[in-house]
């Protein structure tokens, strides 16, 4: 049995660590609550300028953008020009928790949204991430943070919202590393035992330094473990920017939290629905999906047995091997019995964490740890996808991913590339400095984290990322560039996330008909096509892709998270007559963002309120010289099978769809052949569906959001409109 | 540890044992504020009272539901955070909310509704909870 309270201590130098605090910059503010949701103010802090101010939230903002993403996307293109970069300093981070986040009530509520300029993707990215930052930053008196500039040494920025006062100290002894950074900080800030549970902080890590795949880790503090826990702003390389405005750490102490900080307009109406969603997932989430005691990573052998499991690059969706790193492996692996909620009143809980890690590689070899997951993604793409099922160094990889500050998904499907391409020979020793990229290579996957870590070796230039790897390789005559095209599972510069999608033409356009990149946020449909399969036709496929980017863009407007939408379902809920939406937890959030608000709201007026903040998100993409349809297009193994040997694993279901979709005969050809009627006939799919979401999403046959559908949405701003003319 | 032990065989619904304990920590006789709940069934009545199994210990997010020294699972207001998963995941369904309230209430063992129950059907019982959640 393991000591969950156990673990190597970092705190032996904090008093030294403290004393080298120097003051850069200062300001002052008056504490207080959120009124219905919102403080009708936003902390701005300029780095460059050491300037601290604070900004009106004004009805019109409430009105349109909502909070959280919304927010950040404004404030996003108010700071930055069409040419700016990611490095530039108006590049911002904005953090945003949305007008239903720091309910305690509710599960899942609460989120943090992050959004800024991405290095990979050169546009606006989002990510949502939990933790007890953006709460307790609301809580402080503030609906949104917007960091700007660049600071000239490494800083902490510390918001007291218990005194408020906020301070942006040079700090130049503490570990970038997330695991240390986080609990130095909650311990260096906090008043006493009981306060540590009143700070977050945000740290990313040495990775974040070099890599553009940098995340951000927000911490919360687990009482009964004794320790900071972590939690990933994982997509898009915010992580990256936050280093290159020499961010150390984020701090923020607010007041102790009660139940009615967000001082909602109904409190118990938003009580009784949260305590009926509580019951239903004590009744229901070990006969469904086991979220309390395995986390997402329940969904590993399902997504197994369906073929959807990215194994070896996203050339196979299946393995043998998956049972040792099947769900109820990491159940018996992750410490039982305690609250793993992100945020408080998450009854869901699936913050699962595995205490007593002996690290095996690296700087911290030797050390014990808790390592914070793995969620399936992060078991899917550091495990599965690189072929290696091995629980100890997939724990290994998501630890030193996370305290180095890397995004497990980009870094997965930026080493399975690698080792695909060591496969084909594409890659060799010479090549990459010794490290042999085979699959299953735990150990070579690790070296390559540290070397990104280091900015060293080969290392360093996984750690740029899938898109910038096919460029490298092809301009260096390592490869076939159309081959690495095919193979390079990244689309407007994102890694993709970890489900094979090549059966699933939802799931294809789910990942590549997207704002910002192929990941799990803006359409997770594959559960829906593949396993339960509730949207079988053309026209149900097409439809989920304006409902379903719509309705979860809705969660990061008001700070929640999706996972109590969908992965715990009432008992009779398959007897709705649409039981992929989950009618029941619809109306749940209609009514409790009327309760929160006092703004009575209708399921369809959601839907409009997400309408109004993705066409804003997709002019700024037109805005910053992306958003076309060009821009939208697919690898082609998320569309099909590239090779001989991934056309040969599944000949059969190939060789059928062959006779029953195209009336060809497969006896008649050959591999060559069929392999290319198969592509052909999916990338004609894909463009079909591409003119059918887009006709549903009102843009035009090249992804513009047309200027009657931004009127009839309530969205024709001049800004936009000037925008979209230009590509009509 | 000191709990409620009802015999429903014996109660007739006279329904004093709500009254005195809504007016104990509430000052009002309203049933809901009272942390005992009696509901007519087919035959007979049902008593619903916390019997301090300690579950909600577990489940609390901030540590505020703990055992006192006489047995008692009791919460601590001052960490409460006021989230109401304890009423959600109590086995007996006997955790429960005012009207308006910030934190959950529940029954503290204190006797008065086995004083003013005239059936009989509620005696306050000691009984050992050596094994189950502190």
């Amino acid at each position: 049995m393991i000591d969950y309270t156990k673990r190597t201590s970092y705190l032996g130098d904090l008093e030294k660590q403290r004393s080298a605090h120097k003051l850069v910059f200062e300001g002052s503010f008056n504490p207080g609550l959120p009124e219905r949701g919102y403080n009708n103010r936003t902390l701005y802090i300029n780095l460059s300028t050491r300037t601290i101010k604070e900004k009106p939230v004004t009805e019109q903002m409430k009105e349109i953008f909502i909070g959280g993403r919304g927010f950040g996307l404004w404030y996003l293109w108010n700071a930055v020009k069409p040419t700016t970069k990611w490095n530039d300093p108006e590049n911002e981070i904005i953090i945003s928790p949305g007008p239903l986040g720091g309910n305690t009530q509710y599960p899942g509520s609460g989120k943090s949204l992050v959004v800024s300029l991405s290095p990979l993707t050169d546009i606006p990215i989002d990510s949502n991430v939990g933790g007890h930052f953006g709460p307790l930053m609301k809580f402080s008196g503030f609906d949104a943070l917007e960091i700007q500039g660049k600071a000239e040494s490494d800083v902490v920025i510390f918001i007291d919202g218990q005194k408020g006062i906020i301070r942006v100290e040079e700090a130049p002894l503490e570990s970038v590393d997330s695991h240390i950074a986080a609990d130095i900080f909650t311990h260096m800030y906090a008043a006493d035992e009981f306060d540590r549970r009143n700070i977050s902080v945000i740290a990313s890590g040495k990775g974040a330094d070099h890599a553009l795949m940098g995340c951000l880790n927000f911490s919360w503090y687990d009482i009964r473990r004794g320790v900071a826990r972590l939690k990933q702003a994982g997509r898009g390389g915010i992580g990256t920017v936050f280093r290159d405005k020499k961010v150390k750490a984020v701090v923020v102490r607010g007041p102790t939290v009660k139940g009615d900080m967000n001082r909602p307009a109904d409190i118990d109406r938003v009580r009784n629905t949260g305590i009926r969603l509580h019951r239903e997932i004590h009744d229901n989430d070990d006969k469904q999906c086991h979220m309390r005691t395995q986390g997402t990573a329940h969904l590993v052998e399902v997504m197994s047995d369906y073929d959807l499991l990215p194994v070896c690059n996203f050339q196979y969706g299946s393995h043998e091997d998956v049972k040792n790193i099947a769900s109820y492996t990491w159940g018996e692996r992750f410490t039982q019995g305690i609250p793993d909620g992100c945020w408080l009143g998450c009854s869901m809980g699936c913050s699962k964490g595995a205490d007593g890690h002996i690290v095996k590689t690296g700087p911290y070899k030797g050390h014990s740890v808790t390592v914070d997951g793995p969620e399936y993604e992060t078991a899917a793409g550091l495990g599965s996808n690189c072929g290696i099922f091995d629980r100890d160094w997939i724990l290994e990889g998501n630890f030193y991913c996370d305290t180095y500050g890397i995004d497990t998904i980009s870094f997965g499907t930026s080493c399975s590339f690698v080792m695909e391409c060591w496969q084909r020979g594409i890659l060799n020793a010479e090549r990459t400095g010794g490290i042999e990229l085979t699959w299953g290579n735990g150990a070579a996957q690790m070296e390559l984290l540290h070397q990104m870590a280091r900015n060293e070796g080969f290392g360093a230039i996984v750690g740029q990322g899938v898109a910038r790897m096919k460029k490298l390789f092809a301009e260096k005559g390592w490869g076939d560039p159309k081959l690495l095209a095919d193979i390079g599972m990244e689309a407007k510069g994102l890694e993709y996330s970890q489900y094979l999608s090549k059966e699933s033409l939802a799931q294809q356009g789910g990942y590549a008909l997207t704002n910002k990149g192929p990941q799990h946020d803006e359409a997770w449909l594959i559960f829906m096509d593949m396993v339960n399969n509730q949207i079988p036709t053309f026209e149900d496929k097409a439809y989920a892709l304006f409902y379903y980017p719509m309705f979860r863009t809705w969660f990061g407007l008001c700070g929640l998270c999706k996972l109590p939408w969908n992965d715990i379902v009432p008992a009779d809920n398959y007897k709705t007559e649409t039981p992929a939406k989950v009618p029941e937890h619809v109306q749940n959030y209609v009514d409790i963002f009327g309760a929160v608000t006092g703004k009575i709201i209708d399921k369809d007026e959601l839907i409009r309120q997400s309408e109004r903040v993705y066409n804003f998100q997709r002019v700024f993409n037109l805005r910053m010289g992306s958003g076309l349809r060009k821009h939208d297009k697919a690898p082609y193994r998320s569309l099909g099978p590239v090779t001989a040997e991934e056309y040969l694993s599944r000949q059969e279901r190939y060789d059928k769809q062959l006779r029953e979709l195209q009336g060809l005969d497969p006896e008649a050809m050959s591999l060559d052949e069929k392999i290319a009627a198969t592509r052909a006939w999916r990338e004609k799919q894909f463009e079909l569906l591409t003119d059918a979401v887009y006709k549903r999403r009102g843009w035009t046959n090249d992804g513009v959001p047309k200027p009657e559908h931004l009127k009839e949405i309530g969205m024709d701003l001049p800004m936009l409109q000037e925008v979209v003319e230009k590509h009509l | 540890m000191k709990f409620i032990k009802p015999d429903p065989l014996k109660c007739v619904g006279a329904k004093s044992c709500e009254k005195v304990c809504a007016k104990t920590f509430f000052k009002n006789e309203d049933v809901a504020y009272s942390a005992i709940r009696i509901t007519r069934r087919k035959e007979g009545w049902d008593i619903n009272v916390c019997n301090q199994c300690g579950k909600c210990i577990e489940i609390c997010p901030a540590k505020a539901l703990y055992r006192n020294k006489a047995g008692t699972v009791m919460i601590d207001k001052a960490a409460c955070v006021g989230c109401f998963m304890c009423v959600g995941f109590c086995p007996t369904l006997s955790m429960r909310v005012a009207p308006g309230a910030r934190e959950p209430f529940k029954c503290v063992s204190c006797g008065a509704c086995a004083k003013a129950c005239r059936s009989c059907a509620l005696a306050l019982t000691e009984s050992d909870h050596a094994n189950l959640p502190a």
